[in-house]
């Protein structure tokens, strides 16, 4: 008996064997098939050409450093200084930082690192530290430039334009202007703006006016600060967090009493069940970016689209949970309410509520803390909270100090929004 | 005697007790609605048009979307033709970006999990590497990276898998926390390396659910990578915005991708649910 089984059982085995081996070898296989048509596909090795490096250098040095401008107008012969050349950044006419020293048409520029510069007379000269002179003038049909021995990579020329990188400074001269940047580290007016009486004090003036009773007044400059607007950016933030909040709690509330009526054991009925399980999946595949669009044509843009948007979404997730909670909800308690006398509210109420709730509550605590994240691309779509912000910032292309700090403002809020669920989620738990 | 008068003041007690819930949970209650409808207030006032002029309008795309679409049906198969390769894009897009992720999240899980980790000093710092992946929206990276490499698959595939590895990495190192360890005791008492261990020893254990949610992420990522393609990095989103932005006579063609989207949003849900209740079926 056993002779004959045996062979069976050993062929068995080994048919297994065979298929876990091929299993095993032939789905990383596959996967490496796949991963070589993407390669194809997405034509990774066209992308080294694509690719603009010297754009991650813009995105590298400029989202921890800023670069104020001196630049002298050639016609007027006018100059300038100006944090990042914004207008927003200007110093008044005639001021200047201390490393720059103006004398009506003139200025002696220190560059740092041994670097000076001269402008005067419609012309600048820059002595480096070796004592090398670098000379260049704005002409009608050209730029006229004498030049010491330079490394090439240094230096762009052309009739037009010449462009010198210098050690953190930079010389850029048209026919139409002489341009200098020097670099410096940190945000450029990130706690005041020019037009405040607080900007560049010391932290101990700071300290001092603060403790002299300015405080007020200082809460007040950096909250209206021009360049970096904290206030409207926190706004955003509180308006990407109301979103996600109004569009999840209030999905939760549509769908709760839904999903009563799409539940086996509480609604017999079976095409209501049917038809409102059609109506969650109908709502669920309708992605997100389907729904933004169909409801920014009706109500506009602006933060409350996002948030139906994602109150619509989740209605269908929320529905479809709920009921599949309802659904394993314990028959006994209800029971037990039932026989003390109580209507079909109060049995639901005190019967089946405690019993889902702590469930629910945690679903839709995690849907918050990942709506949070979703609110700020839905907000990037329909022009509402801090997703508009970073949009803005990213599409003009060169404040990528305020690309940085709305990015770690974003991932601030989603961590503080994490670690809040996770708390109320656990005492939730350990209360229920 | 006594024993009546301790009943009473246990019933006196417990009543106390229950009015004291009830008034908690209804105070509680009452914050929540005025939260409601204080957040409902606020995001109606900075919004562009109010709720309910919005809700009249809000059957007017829908219907205007739908009667084009319905006059002009015998074109909606060309169409499907036309947004086909875009949307094997971003579908191409997901699932890369899943693999990536995925892959990326097994190592991550693997050197974050008490008990597994090859550094175990190294674990804390680990968790916080996948917390920000995680809190950073993909959006944010898709964006920076088409700044640098140009418009194209490949940035929303990097951001998306970015996300991924810190999404997938918490939840696979939750499922190898569970995991039993005598198997890596035994490969390591032959003398086995940490990544012998691992992948004899840990991944035949977790592979199912590993799978399980490995899929689950694929879902979500098919709506991220439209939703990415729509501000700016190809596939079926962006057709979808250059269809939405030609207006009126060209709506077939958003119909069309709407269409195409919502398909293969059910599809890849139903096949997914599918496998992954085979898997959960096969463990057991």
């Amino acid at each position: 008996m056993t002779d004959v089984a045996h062979p069976d059982l050993r062929l068995q085995a080994e048919r297994l064997f065979t298929r876990k081996r091929m299993i095993s070898f032939g789905l990383p296989a596959m996967v490496l098939a796949y991963l070589i048509y993407i390669f194809g596909a997405f034509d990774v090795a066209g992308l080294a050409q694509r690719a603009r490096l010297d754009n991650a250098r813009i995105i590298l040095s400029d989202s921890w450093s800023y670069k104020t401008h001196v630049t002298m107008d050639a016609r007027s012969g006018n100059i300038a200084v100006a944090i990042e050349g914004e207008v927003k950044g200007a110093y008044l006419a005639g001021t200047a930082p201390g490393w720059v020293a103006l004398d009506g048409q003139a200025a002696e520029v220190d560059l740092g690192r041994g670097q000076t510069a001269m402008i005067r007379d419609g012309a600048i000269r820059i002595t480096l530290p070796e004592g090398e002179v670098i000379e260049a003038r704005p002409m009608r049909q050209g730029v006229e430039a004498t030049l010491p021995p330079l490394d090439p990579a240094r230096v762009n020329q052309t009739d037009q334009r010449l462009v010198v990188y210098l050690d953190g400074a930079r010389l850029t001269v048209t026919r139409t202007k002489i341009e200098l940047f020097r670099y410096f580290l940190g945000w450029e007016m990130f706690w005041f703006s020019l037009d405040s009486r607080f900007h560049g004090m010391t932290f101990g003036e700071l300290a001092q006016a603060a403790v002299g009773g300015e405080l007020p007044a200082m809460a007040r400059d950096f909250w209206n600060n021009r360049v970096w607007r904290h206030g409207d950016v926190v706004w955003a933030l509180g308006e990407t967090v109301l979103m996600a909040f109004f569009g999840t709690l209030g999905a939760a509330l549509i769908s709760l009493p839904l999903a009563f009526l799409s539940a086996r054991n509480f609604t017999p009925a079976w095409a209501v069940r049917f038809g409102l399980r059609r109506v969650f999946d109908f709502v669920r595949g309708v992605d997100a970016l389907i729904w933004t669009i169909v409801l920014a044509r009706a109500f506009g843009p602006g933060p409350m689209t996002g948030a139906l948007a994602i109150l619509i979404t989740d209605s269908g997730s929320f529905g479809k949970m709920f009921s599949e909670a309802l659904e394993n909800t314990d028959k006994k308690q209800v029971e037990g309410i039932r026989s003390t006398g109580a209507n079909a509210v109060q049995r639901y109420r005190f019967g089946v509520i405690p019993q889902v709730m702590p469930v629910l509550l945690s679903q839709v605590l995690y849907y918050f803390e990942s709506n949070t994240r979703s609110a700020t691309v839905i907000g990037a779509i329909v022009g509402g909270g801090i997703g508009l912000f970073l949009t803005q910032a990213i599409n003009t292309q060169k404040d990528w100090e305020q690309v940085a700090y709305y990015i770690v403002l974003i991932v601030l809020m989603v961590m503080a929004m994490d670690s809040a669920s996770g708390w109320i989620r656990r005492k939730l738990i350990r209360g229920g | 005697m006594a024993d009546l008068t301790q009943g009473r003041a246990i019933r006196a007690d417990y009543i106390a007790l229950t009015q004291r819930r009830r008034l908690y949970s209804g105070l509680l209650l009452t914050v929540f609605v005025l939260m409601m409808i204080a957040a409902f207030d606020i995001l109606e006032s900075r919004n562009a048009g109010g709720f309910l002029d919005g809700l009249s309008q809000l059957p007017d795309f829908p219907i205007g979307l739908i009667s084009e679409a319905w006059e002009k049906a015998d074109r909606l198969p060309g169409h499907f033709l036309t947004f086909l390769p875009s949307l094997l894009e971003t579908v191409n897009i997901a699932a890369a970006s899943t693999i990536f992720g995925a892959l990326a999240g097994v190592m991550l899980a693997l050197l974050s999990t008490r008990g597994l980790a090859r550094w175990p000093r190294m674990i804390p710092l680990f968790r916080r590497a996948m917390d920000i992946l995680r809190a950073i929206p993909e959006i944010v990276i898709a964006l920076v990276l088409i700044f640098v490499l140009g418009g194209g698959p490949v940035p929303a595939m990097i951001a998306i898998a970015l996300h991924t590895a810190g999404a997938l990495g918490k939840l696979f190192s939750e499922v190898a926390e569970n995991a039993d360890l005598k198997p890596v005791d035994g490969l390591s008492s032959v003398g086995a390396g940490w990544f012998q261990q691992m992948w004899f020893g840990v991944l035949p254990q977790v592979a199912p659910n590993f799978l399980s949610y490995a899929m689950m992420r694929f879902e979500i990522n098919i709506r991220a990578s439209a939703i990415l393609g729509f501000v700016g990095a190809g596939g079926i989103g962006y057709d979808l915005r250059n269809a939405m932005t030609w207006g009126q006579g060209r709506f077939d063609q958003a119909a069309a991708i709407f269409l195409l989207l919502f398909a293969t949003i059910v599809i890849v849900d139903q096949l997914s649910s599918h496998y992954r209740n085979k898997l959960s079926h096969a463990e057991h």
